[in-house]
This record gives structure tokens, C-alpha cells and sequence, in this order.
């Protein structure tokens, strides 16, 4: 019985560790394959580029940006859609997972059509000097809108998996909202809330499409480091572009140990 | 605010506080980010007749590509639903070395610009790269087909199902598949009867999840796509066709499509999640 | 003290909003970012790969003018494809100058109201200080025996080429094997499409842009010919040295790239007159060498036989003006939807 077991869950292992090679691992070695297949110096100059610099802080200024309004939503936004029932719940919902399912290309299109020069909002922009897409708030509020369900996402399915009991318990004895929130919802949702967070991290660094559509390619002003890496693309750089987006893999893995970490510590106190 | 909009309106016998606002948050940003932008795709489209409208979006290549898009993301994210409910159950269940690296790249789907996982991917399985080599001795031809654009998106759907599945695994609590196996169930049993429904409705949505955003994905799917048309070209591909040629009216109408599309599957799973926790929780 | 409390809540919510969509739009306000006010910057809107080339002359220029008019400018470059770059000046990237691919897509710019008609003749050479061509990119040695046009539409062929629908730059190539096709046939519509049929059928891989193209060829090792713009074929080749070479086919199409400046936004910028000497500085002798050295033809036929190295100056150029009638007509005539191009697809 119990050696039988232990096959199954071998076997299990085994498959998904095929299905990871297959589908992550090998992908991302040839990424890095390409990086290097110029030596060291060629991947260091690549990197060591002043507007590769730029459009790296710019991505990071907005990914900061992005995962802040967008943790912010979700947490709100699962409260109400799983803790209340209400009508048409389904449609919010569902109206809230619609940037998935959005080609990038139109997630930036419908920006143009409301501040473009051809957007209904632009003689009010104009009037006050203010420029939204082709500059900076456009590749910010385009991140936001391709990544904004993620927190949410992440969230509802653990509070629907835990109920409202405890809260209303809570509320029975007359806690307030925020006191609610922080003694019983937040410890259950906090791993989920990390998961939607770094998603949405990883999401809003490597996002391509929706930016491209928005960002007018301004060499070192509205450049994030995935339009950077299309540009060395298109110019038959090909060795520096997979350098560079070496570095937002780089990135991501960092994020990711970061994550561990927090998680491997806190368990520990919490035994 | 929100609470005198008759719609959202809660149901009685609900005593937790906080509706109002947290109602009111999620209305005021969902529809800043979300719902005035997308109005403006029927903005433009309203200077389109019905005729013209319908023209476009039923044209014989388009709906090649619809086919196209729709059969390989459907594909694509069962894929994804099977091999994601093992993977978050390995990553939560059991120890094996190298765990954590393998935990640490479900996200590389993302966070990788799409231009480059789309070359990648097509270099990988071209019949020249180290895996399409390997299939194209039995002349198998997996970039630039049908299977090369299951596989792009596949890919780029990886983290929905498990990241989805994964938080619930961890909290669900081990005392009742304890129990069930005390008594005697086999462990298929318990899995199907204890754990899968606990999973299902967290797995369904990253179905959905994974599904929508792989209709929808055009940079890491068009290198591997050979772009034929009406064998191996997408739908995005055809809206870039179409602005390409400065048709606003025209790329924004098969949006519409594509939202329409979308909305629909996102809709139904949501209410098949909801049902079914409803079924769970009796 | 209930009903406080939901005060308070509400006042949060607030608070939080407001500082969320301050947050969001803080960042929109133009900086008037005249730290200098002899600096004066002006944006070039172009494709790629011109970057190299523009990084050279933009030193070339600044130095020129800064000898001339004392005055210092900075030049902020974007690149991408031409016509996802035009539409992007259109919806208001507010460029000064643009330097495209296509007339076609300058003239789209001008349609939306933002450039002065008649542009093409503001500039010598229809507005094109450096041209280019249509060529075929094969492996070494070229084991096809692909010598011109009549070669790649044979049975078995492989081509790479991209599709004309999404790419622009590939427009070039599908009107150079039509102007082909329009010679030996004696302008027989019926056999030009015969003939272009029988091409496209060769085509294995349809990339949306020439790069992919270039991928799918050099890197992917798919297909025997790839239909290329001469620069970018030079590229290929710089950057595998020796695993590739240049077909120049007997006939091929003169490729325009169109420079002008965007009247509307250069007057709201004021920058109307650095813009004007920017363009017309391109066809300086210096400026003109730069080029060459690029891989563009230089427009001054002086300067050309300079590079007689380089480029195949034997092949016979139709121009796109004198042969389709300019690229309005072209583009209703071959690309719009349900034109030659989607009939040639048809089943």
C-alpha cells in the first residue's frame, strides 16, 4: 500500500517535471543560449547600455505602480464580489476579468480611441497641456488595465473557499470593517494575496503588446525594457535583444526567491 | 454612491460591514480602468452600419482565423487545466529536490516579453531547434502549424490554473483526507470525492483565465504561427491586418467579436464556479 | 459610535480613491522641461532599422547645426514598423519629423490633417534622400540555383517573405514580382496573377513583419530564398558572416523610404525651421556617404557609384510612381480587402 503510493506520487513528480522541462525550462535556455552566444562582453554591453538603463527604471517605476493600485482593487474588489450576495455578481466579475481576455493590441487601441488625437477626451487634454498616451501615464495606466484582475483573481477563490461565517461572527460582536479585515480575513488570504501580487509583478515587467500601442517608442522616455528589447530585435540585434530580456528574467527569479523566503519565514513562526 | 443603484443592492440576512465601500471602490476603478475605455470601442463602431458590420466580421478569413484561434486556446488551456491541477498538487503535496526553482518558473510565462518567448519557442520547435528535431524524423512539423500556435499558448497560460489552484491546495485542510483514508477510500477516491471539489472551482477559473487570454495573445503566438491565411493565421493577426490598413472601424468591429467571445466563457465558468461551491458547501 | 465608524470607513475610501487616481494621472502634466532654453529637441518618428544610420547622422547634425546656428539640439529617435509608426503620429506622437518606409504612409499622416499636401515635392527625389531595392537572400552557395524571379515560383521552392497586410515594408516585395511577372507577360493581368499565385503557394511561412522573416530564414533555417530589402540583407550578412548571399534579381522595385516634416506639430513645438534643415541636410555629400555606408542607396547618383561595391547598380528599378500609378492606386489595387492580394488566397 504505502510503497504503491509512493509510485504514484514518483510517477506524478515525474510527469510534471517533463511537462516544466518541455514547456519552461527549455525555452528559457534558449533565451540564454542566444544570450551568450556572442561571449560575456557582447551580453555586458548590452546590458551596460545607457537606454537599456532607462527603459529599465521605467519599467520598474511602473511595475511599482502598477502592482500597488492593482493589489489595492483586489483586495476590495474580492471583498465585495464574495462576502456580500448581491445581484448580477456575475457580470462584475466577469466584467472584472475582461483585460485577460483582451488582445493586447485593442487593451491599447481603446486608450487611443478615449486620449488620442483622435480620442473624445483629447480637447480636454489639450486645452490643459496634458499629455497622456505617447508619454509616461499612458504606459502606466495601460499596465494597470492588462494586469488588473490578477490580485482579484488570486483572491476569490480562497474567500469563497473560506465563507463568511467567521467574518459575520465578527460582525455579530460588533467588529468594524477594517477590524474584521485584519484579524480574520487578511491571515487567511495572505498567501493568495502574495501569489495575485507577484503575478501581477511578473505580468506588469514583461507586458509588450498593449504598451507598444500607447508608448510612441521615444527612445529613453517611454521605452520599457520589453519595447527595448523588440527595438534590438527589429534593428537584427538579435544576441543583445536576448540579453536584455535576460535581465527581466533575472528579475522575475529574484522576485521569486524573495517570495520564498517570506514564505519559508513566516510559516516558521506561525508553528 | 453605489448602494442607492437598485442592482447592487444586497440581499438581506448579510450583517458584515463594508459593502458600501468596498462596493463603491470596485465600481469607481472598474470603471475608470475598464469600462469607459472599452466604451469607446462602440463609440467608434457607431458610425458603422449593421451591414458593414456584419460584413467584416463574417468574412471567410476571419472566420478561418476565428477557428483557428478558438479550437487551439480551447485545446491549449485543457491542456493547461490537467497539467496544472498536477502541478499545484506535486508543489503543495510533495518534496522533491529542486522544488522551489521548479515553483519559481511558473511565472516566466509572464514576465518574459512576448517577442522573445514567441522566437524562443519557435526556434525550439522548428524542425532545426532540439525538440521539433526529434518530432520531424517522423515528419511531424510542430512551428508554423497548428500545433506550434497550441503550443505558444499553452505556454503563456501555464501560470493561471496553478497559481489559481495552488493557494487553495495549501489551506485545504489534510485532517479529512486523513480521515477518509482511515476509513479505507483509495487514494484516487479521496482525490475525486475530497480534494477536486474543493480545487475545482479555483481550477475552472484559471481554465477561463487561460482560455481568454489565449485567444487574445498576439506577440508570443505570431512568430510560431505561419500566418497562412485559412490555415494558420489568428484572430489578433487579422486586427493588426486591418489597422495596418488604417481601418479603425473594421479592427475594432472583430474586437467586438473577440470581447463578445470572451465575455461569454468567462461568464459561464464563473457561474459553473459558483455552483459548483455552491454543491460543496450544501 | 456604529455609525461613526461607517463614517470613517467612508472617509478612508476616500482618501484612498483620490490618491489612487491623483497617483494615476500626477504624472501627466507636461514637464516643461526647459532647463535650457537653447536646447531644442525635436522628435524623429521612423522604422526600423534605421537606428543605426540616424544615430550617426543625428551626431552628424547636431555638430552641423550647432557650427551654423550656435544653438544645441537634442534629437529624441523612435522606431518601429512604418505603418504602426505612422498610425502613432496620427493618434498624436507628436513628432516633427518622420522618416517612413512607405509614401503611402506619409500620406495617411496627411489625410488625418497633420502634414501640408503636395510634401513629395518639398524635398529633391520624390522626398527620398536614400533608396533601396528588393533582393533575394539565399544560403551559401546557393544550392537552389536561384538566379531571378522565374526561379522561385518553380515547384519545390520554399519562400520566405512576409505579408504585405501587416507589414508595409513587404508591400516592396510583392509589387517588385508583379512588375516582374508584368514585363515577361506583357502586362497580362490574368498570367501576372498566374504567376504570383504560384509564388505565394511557395511561401511556407507568412511572418506579419520582415524581421520575423528574416528570423524565420536566418535563424530557424526554414525555406530556400527569403525576399528582402538590400539594407536588411546586408545586415543578415554582417551579422552571419559567410552562411548567406545576395541575389540581385534582373529586375526589382525602386524602394522609396519618404521623409518630410510634420507641419502641424513642428508649428505647435516651434520647431519648424531646425526640422526643415534636419531633412535637408540628408542629402548633404556627408550625409549621403553616411547612408551608403548603411547599406541605403545614397539618392546622388555621384555618391552611388562610390558604393559600386556594394550594391548590384546593373539591375533594372521600376519606380513605383511611373509603373502602379503611385501608391494610392497600388494599395487599392492589390492590398485592400478582397484585392489581388486576398483573391490570390482564395480558394
Amino acid at each position: 500500500m504505502k510503497q504503491k503510493r509512493k509510485q504514484t506520487q514518483w510517477l506524478l513528480i515525474f510527469i510534471g517535471i517533463v511537462f516544466i522541462t518541455i514547456m519552461l525550462v527549455l525555452p528559457l535556455a534558449t533565451v540564454l543560449v542566444y544570450a551568450l552566444r556572442q561571449g560575456w562582453n557582447a551580453f555586458y554591453g548590452a546590458i551596460n547600455d545607457d537606454y537599456t538603463k532607462m527603459a529599465l527604471s521605467l519599467t520598474l517605476k511602473t511595475t511599482i505602480v502598477v502592482v500597488m493600485i492593482n493589489t489595492l482593487f483586489g483586495i476590495f474588489a474580492s471583498w465585495a464580489v464574495t462576502k456580500y450576495r448581491f445581484r448580477i455578481k456575475h457580470i462584475l466579475t466577469t466584467l472584472i476579468d475582461i483585460p485577460f481576455s483582451i488582445s493586447p493590441i485593442i487593451a491599447g487601441l481603446v486608450f487611443i480611441l478615449v486620449f488620442g488625437r483622435i480620442g473624445w477626451a483629447y480637447p480636454f487634454l489639450e486645452k490643459f497641456d496634458i499629455s497622456i498616451v505617447f508619454a509616461t501615464p499612458g504606459v502606466h495606466i495601460v499596465t494597470i488595465f492588462v494586469t488588473f484582475p490578477f490580485v482579484f483573481r488570486e483572491l476569490v477563490p480562497i474567500m469563497t473557499a473560506q465563507g463568511s461565517d467567521e467574518e459575520s461572527a465578527a460582525a455579530l460582536m460588533g467588529a468594524g470593517w477594517i477590524r474584521i479585515f485584519r484579524k480574520i480575513t487578511f491571515p487567511h488570504i495572505k498567501w493568495g494575496l502574495l501569489y495575485g501580487m507577484i503575478l501581477c509583478t511578473a505580468r506588469a515587467l514583461g507586458e509588450f503588446g498593449a504598451v507598444s500601442v500607447v508608448s510612441g517608442h521615444l527612445r529613453g522616455k517611454t521605452v520599457t525594457l520589453p519595447l527595448h528589447v523588440e527595438i534590438l530585435f527589429n534593428e537584427f540585434k538579435i544576441t543583445s535583444a536576448f540579453a536584455v530580456s535576460s535581465i527581466l528574467v533575472i528579475i522575475a527569479v529574484i522576485i521569486l526567491i524573495m517570495r520564498n523566503i517570506v514564505e519559508y519565514r513566516v510559516k516558521k513562526e506561525e508553528r | 454612491m453605489a448602494k442607492s443603484i437598485l442592482f447592487f443592492k444586497k440581499k438581506k440576512g448579510n450583517i458584515i460591514p463594508g459593502f458600501g465601500l468596498s462596493m463603491g471602490i470596485t465600481i469607481t476603478m472598474l470603471s475608470l480602468i475598464v469600462l469607459i475605455p472599452l466604451f469607446s470601442i462602440i463609440i467608434t463602431l457607431s458610425d458603422t452600419t449593421l451591414e458593414d458590420f456584419w460584413q467584416i466580421i463574417s468574412d471567410e478569413q476571419t472566420i478561418a482565423a476565428y477557428k483557428v484561434s478558438l479550437t487551439c486556446a480551447g485545446i491549449a488551456a485543457a491542456v493547461n487545466f490537467i497539467f496544472g491541477i498536477l502541478l499545484a498538487w506535486i508543489l503543495t503535496r510533495y518534496q522533491f529536490p529542486m522544488k522551489r526553482f521548479v515553483d519559481g518558473l511558473i511565472e516566466l510565462p509572464f514576465a518574459l516579453p512576448t517577442a522573445v518567448a514567441g522566437i524562443s519557442l519557435t526556434t525550439l520547435y522548428s524542425d532545426k531547434g532540439w525538440i521539433g528535431s526529434i518530432f520531424s524524423k517522423w515528419d511531424i512539423k510542430i512551428s508554423y502549424t497548428k500545433t506550434g500556435i497550441t503550443i505558444a499558448m499553452i505556454f503563456i497560460g501555464i501560470p493561471f490554473v496553478v497559481r489559481s489552484i495552488q493557494p487553495v491546495l495549501e489551506k485545504l485542510d489534510l485532517q479529512y483526507e486523513e480521515a477518509a483514508e482511515v476509513m479505507g477510500a483509495s487514494r484516487f477516491c479521496i482525490f475525486r470525492r475530497i480534494v477536486l471539489p474543493e480545487i475545482l472551482p479555483a481550477a475552472l477559473a484559471g481554465f477561463g483565465l487561460a482560455f481568454a487570454r489565449s485567444i487574445g495573445e498576439y506577440g508570443s503566438v505570431v512568430f510560431i504561427a505561419g500566418n497562412i491565411p485559412y490555415e494558420t493565421q489568428i484572430t489578433p493577426l487579422i486586427i493588426m491586418n486591418k489597422l495596418e490598413q488604417f481601418n479603425y472601424s473594421a479592427a475594432t468591429s472583430i474586437a467586438l467579436v473577440m470581447l463578445i467571445f470572451a465575455f461569454i466563457i468567462l461568464f459561464s465558468i464563473n457561474l459553473l464556479q459558483s455552483l459548483i461551491s455552491r454543491i460543496a458547501n450544501g | 459610535m456604529k455609525k461613526n465608524y461607517r463614517l470613517a470607513n467612508k472617509a478612508i475610501a476616500t482618501i484612498i480613491l483620490f490618491t489612487t487616481v491623483l497617483g494615476t494621472f500626477s504624472g501627466c502634466l507636461k514637464q516643461n522641461s526647459s532647463k535650457n532654453a537653447s536646447v531644442v529637441t525635436i522628435t524623429n518618428v521612423s522604422y526600423d532599422p534605421t537606428r543605426e544610420l540616424y544615430e550617426d547622422y543625428n551626431k552628424l547634425f547636431q555638430e552641423y547645426w550647432e557650427k551654423e546656428k550656435g544653438q544645441k539640439i537634442e534629437i529624441i529617435q523612435s522606431h518601429g514598423g512604418s505603418g504602426k509608426q505612422a498610425r502613432a503620429v496620427i493618434e498624436g506622437n507628436e513628432a516633427d519629423v518622420v522618416t517612413l518606409a512607405l509614401e503611402g504612409d506619409i500620406n495617411e499622416i496627411q489625410n488625418a490633417g497633420l502634414i501640408d499636401k503636395d510634401w513629395v515635392k518639398e524635398l529633391p527625389d520624390d522626398s527620398s534622400p536614400y533608396t533601396s531595392t528588393i533582393v533575394f537572400l539565399v544560403r551559401k552557395g546557393n544550392p537552389k540555383n536561384i538566379k531571378d524571379w522565374d526561379d522561385i515560383v518553380k515547384p519545390g521552392i520554399e519562400v520566405i517573405t512576409p505579408d504585405p497586410k501587416s507589414s508595409g515594408g513587404a508591400r516592396w516585395n510583392f509589387l517588385a514580382a508583379w512588375a516582374y511577372a508584368d514585363k515577361i507577360n506583357n502586362g497580362d493581368e490574368g498570367k501576372n496573377k498566374e504567376f504570383l499565385k504560384a509564388l505565394y503557394s511557395n511561401v511556407t511561412v507568412l511572418d506579419s513583419g520582415a524581421r520575423g522573416s528574416t528570423t524565420t530564414f536566418v535563424e530557424n533555417g526554414q525555406g530556400d530564398v527569403l525576399l528582402a530589402w538590400e539594407n536588411e540583407a546586408h545586415l543578415s550578412l554582417k551579422e552571419h558572416p559567410g552562411k548567406f548571399e545576395i541575389i540581385t534579381p534582373s529586375l526589382s522595385i525602386l524602394a522609396q523610404p519618404s521623409v518630410t516634416v510634420v507641419d502641424e506639430y513642428a508649428k505647435r513645438h516651434k520647431t519648424v525651421e531646425v526640422a526643415k534643415a534636419y531633412l535637408e541636410y540628408l542629402y548633404s555629400d556627408e550625409a549621403q556617404r553616411l547612408a551608403g555606408r548603411n547599406y541605403y542607396r545614397p539618392s546622388n547618383s555621384e555618391i552611388l557609384k562610390e558604393f559600386s561595391d556594394t550594391f548590384n547598380l546593373e539591375v533594372e528599378l521600376v519606380n513605383i510612381n511611373d509603373h502602379f500609378g503611385g501608391w494610392t492606386k497600388a494599395t487599392e489595387k492589390f492590398f485592400a480587402d478582397g484585392a489581388i492580394f486576398d483573391q490570390i488566397y482564395k480558394k
